[in-house]
């Protein structure tokens, strides 16, 4: 590893270690660029596009494009926000994401970055899918509506907790979320709150029962500072995932 | 009750239409079918929308209920909140919430009803106070309210805030907020809150006075028009406290006849079904609640500020309490059936509204800590609250994993369904009938529903002019000899 190692990210110089992303470096640099399905304990996954940034003049995702010295990146431009804003747009309207009902909204990673990227309402025609809630489980609750396959439960269930519940089904438009057990239950699992895939999700598609609404409008993750100072909802320790600690 | 639901032959009448109507919640018309010689042979409110959301939150889970059906509505939105968090308390076990809990929701909802109350008396009805009936219709609204009576709409403006500023403080916004949770609330007020709110509170008591001082030289100046315009005898319905107290968030039911006499009393509300029905008929979405045992006939009631105060014993608070013993001398020892009398006793309720805000305000429990009690759930629960209109009923069923199996919902408005009707037949009966029909007279057909304060859809709410489509048909062919056409400004135009 050498010491000089750096790109240039909107003409600030970023230094950066071997093995390390744009994005991983960026953000060790203090520098926010929007994401979801990235999270800094797994593997890049490269699926949600949001982090798309250009370097040296193409489109590329942040979180999979190795940090290289003399890149010059480009983050925080017109162009790229309105990427990003359509590609949040295009998330929005897949699923079924009702905010003003929604027990999460507030401390929504998924709400907080369309905030982030200046979409303040939905945009195209909503798909209106027909997909199950899941409340088999004590303890969580599955709400398929709102789930925008960044697999991080997937990932989180298979690499950390070891545990392998989750899987994505199906391609292109078909893609879905499903739990791998016979009955496709969450119930029929050992799924346990205290899991690493019980902490990913970045929007409200894996819950805790029983529980909505405990956070008071004002306090809640979101309410106060944007997601580039708060950070993501699994990462924010005292979040617990959007929660404060009881 | 009158005989103008349905006329004998309605393919020879002509057929009027005041759709929708102005000034009121929602979306709503009225029909009135009239013969050759003017006579009204058919009067009917009808509601044209439908909401399903009884439906749709078949599935959801139970917990997301209150803050999902609070949608309904745009204007009293807490009332919903705050019968489906009675409903989903039972679910979760919590038999009795904590002090706090009640009292930071017993805020909430006098907050609302204070702002609800505002709105509908100097944005909708006041109109109808100050104006004449043949006021010009592009004057006749709040904007005429605001040219002419600056201090009023004022006033009108700022409780409607107050109320507002109560419900963000307890719910965290102004409208559609998520303070109630299973059990209890999710927050308490702070010293800072609370002083910010009492700031402001003399002044609202002190217009809350200034608008009963106005109603009463209203009817000081008319009081034959008062007494019989839309007045009906009918049955009254709402919840009462332990003591016969007038009680807005919790209580028994209450039902008295046309005579005064109880005909049921304290009865736990989550045994509703036991003593109502509800009756559907084939020309309205609505449906038609009656008291059980005196049947549809004669088994419909009122519900809303007018049955309220009919029914209590008496207010907790002073100034109301002094302003009901008034307002109960017009009925001679019966209830007061004066449809206009609606307006007069929701004024005395937003004055108890401010004055249980300033005890409330002044109560150390709203500082507490315990929010939250959990116990043994069940399957069921059924929430009932005094919302602004009136009675509102919730009840669920959930299954073994929280979901909701089944919902349903008598909506206030819902409850007035028949005596709105009736109001309007008797109008049409009697200001209508024989006259050659003119804007100022089927006014007074708006005049009579709005009274109820109704909330058509309890979601969306027209305000401003009525479009208006009257239509002349040839008696034989039901071909459209003439139309005129009021548009959404209030100009009127031949549609040919």
């Amino acid at each position: 590893m050498s010491e000089d190692q750096s790109f240039m990210l909107d003409g600030r110089r970023v230094p950066f270690q071997d093995g390390q992303t744009v994005m991983t470096a960026a953000l060790a640099a203090g520098i926010y660029i929007p994401h979801l399905c990235f999270n800094p304990e797994f593997a890049p996954h490269g699926s949600c596009r949001v982090c798309l940034v250009k370097v040296n003049g193409r489109v590329q995702a942040a979180c999979a494009t190795p940090a290289a010295s003399g890149q010059i990146v480009q983050n925080e431009t017109g162009e790229l926000r309105e990427i990003r804003r359509g590609i949040l747009q295009m998330l929005f309207v897949e699923g079924n994401h009702v905010c003003p009902a929604c027990e999460k909204s507030g401390a929504c990673q998924l709400q907080a970055v369309a905030y982030y990227v200046g979409m303040l309402a939905p945009h195209y025609t909503h798909f209106y899918p027909r997909r199950p809630v899941d409340a088999s489980h004590p303890e969580a609750v599955i709400d398929f509506n709102r789930c925008i396959l960044c697999e991080l439960c997937v990932r989180a269930s298979r690499d950390v907790d070891g545990k392998n519940i989750f899987a994505v089904q199906g391609r292109g438009i078909q893609a879905h979320l499903v739990v791998n057990t016979t009955s496709g239950k969450l119930g029929a699992t050992d799924f346990s709150l205290a899991d690493k895939a019980a902490q990913v999700c970045p929007t409200g598609a894996i819950l805790t029962k029983h529980r909505g609404y405990e956070i008071p409008i004002g306090q809640r993750l979101y309410d106060r500072k944007p997601i580039s100072v708060v950070g993501d909802v699994a990462t924010v320790a005292e979040s617990k995932g959007g929660r404060r600690h009881e | 009750m009158t005989t103008l639901e349905t006329a004998a032959q309605p393919e020879y009448l002509r057929r009027i239409a005041i759709d929708p109507l102005s000034r009121v919640e929602g979306h709503g018309k009225v029909t009135l079918l009239v013969d050759r010689d003017h006579r009204v042979r058919q009067a009917r409110l009808h509601i044209v929308e439908f909401r399903g959301f009884e439906k749709f939150i078949q599935g959801r889970p139970y917990w997301e209920v209150p803050v999902v059906v609070q949608r309904l509505c745009g204007i009293c939105p807490v009332s919903h909140n705050l019968a489906a968090s009675k409903a989903v308390d039972q679910l979760v076990g919590a038999r009795e919430i904590t002090p706090t809990a009640e009292k930071i929701r017993r805020l909430m909802h006098y907050g609302q009803t204070l702002q609800s109350h505002a709105v509908h008396f100097f944005h909708l009805a006041s109109p109808d106070f100050l104006f004449d009936f043949d006021d010009p219709a592009a004057h006749r609204n709040v904007g005429g309210v605001m040219a002419d009576f600056p201090d009023i709409a004022r006033q009108g403006v700022r409780l409607r805030k107050y109320g507002q500023e109560v419900i963000r403080v307890t719910a965290g916004k102004r409208v559609h907020g998520s303070g109630n949770v299973p059990g209890g609330v999710n927050k308490a007020l702070t010293l800072q809150e609370r002083n910010y709110l009492l700031a402001d509170l003399d002044l609202m008591i002190q217009w809350g006075r200034n608008i009963l001082k106005l109603i009463k030289q209203a009817y000081a100046l008319n009081p034959g028009y008062f007494t019989h315009f839309a007045t009906i005898r009918s049955n009254y319905l709402s919840l009462v406290r332990a003591d016969g107290a007038l009680d807005l968030y919790h209580g028994g039911l209450r039902a008295r006849n046309d005579q005064g006499e109880i005909l049921f009393d304290h009865l736990d509300y989550r045994r509703y079904a036991q003593v109502l029905r509800e009756q559907v008929k084939p020309w309205s979405y609505m449906k038609f609640p009656f008291i059980h045992s005196l049947g549809p006939d004669r088994g419909w009631y009122r519900v809303g500020p007018l049955a309220r105060v009919n029914n209590c014993d008496f207010i907790p608070t002073p100034l109301a309490e002094e302003e009901r013993k008034e307002f109960m001398a017009l009925g001679e020892g019966q209830p007061v059936h004066l449809t206009l009398a609606y307006h007069w006793a929701r004024m005395i309720e937003l004055l108890h509204a401010a004055e249980a805000i300033q005890e409330l305000l002044l109560d150390p429990d709203i500082f507490g800590d315990e929010l939250v009690v959990r116990g043994e759930t069940a399957r069921e629960g059924v929430g009932v609250i005094e919302a602004p209109r009136g009675t509102l009923f919730h009840h669920y069923r959930i299954n073994e994993d929280g979901l909701v199996e089944k919902a349903n919902l008598i909506v206030s408005t819902t409850n007035n369904n028949q005596a709105m009707n009736e109001s309007i037949r008797q109008v049409a009966a009697r200001y209508l009938d024989g006259k050659e029909l003119t804007e100022p007279l089927l006014n007074q057909i708006e005049v009579a529903v709005r009274a109820y304060d109704p909330c058509l859809s309890c979601a969306t709410h027209a305000l401003g002019q009525m479009p208006l489509i009257v239509e002349l048909v040839e008696e034989e062919s039901g071909a459209v000899v003439d139309s005129l056409v009021r548009d959404a400004d209030g100009v009127a135009q031949d549609a040919h």
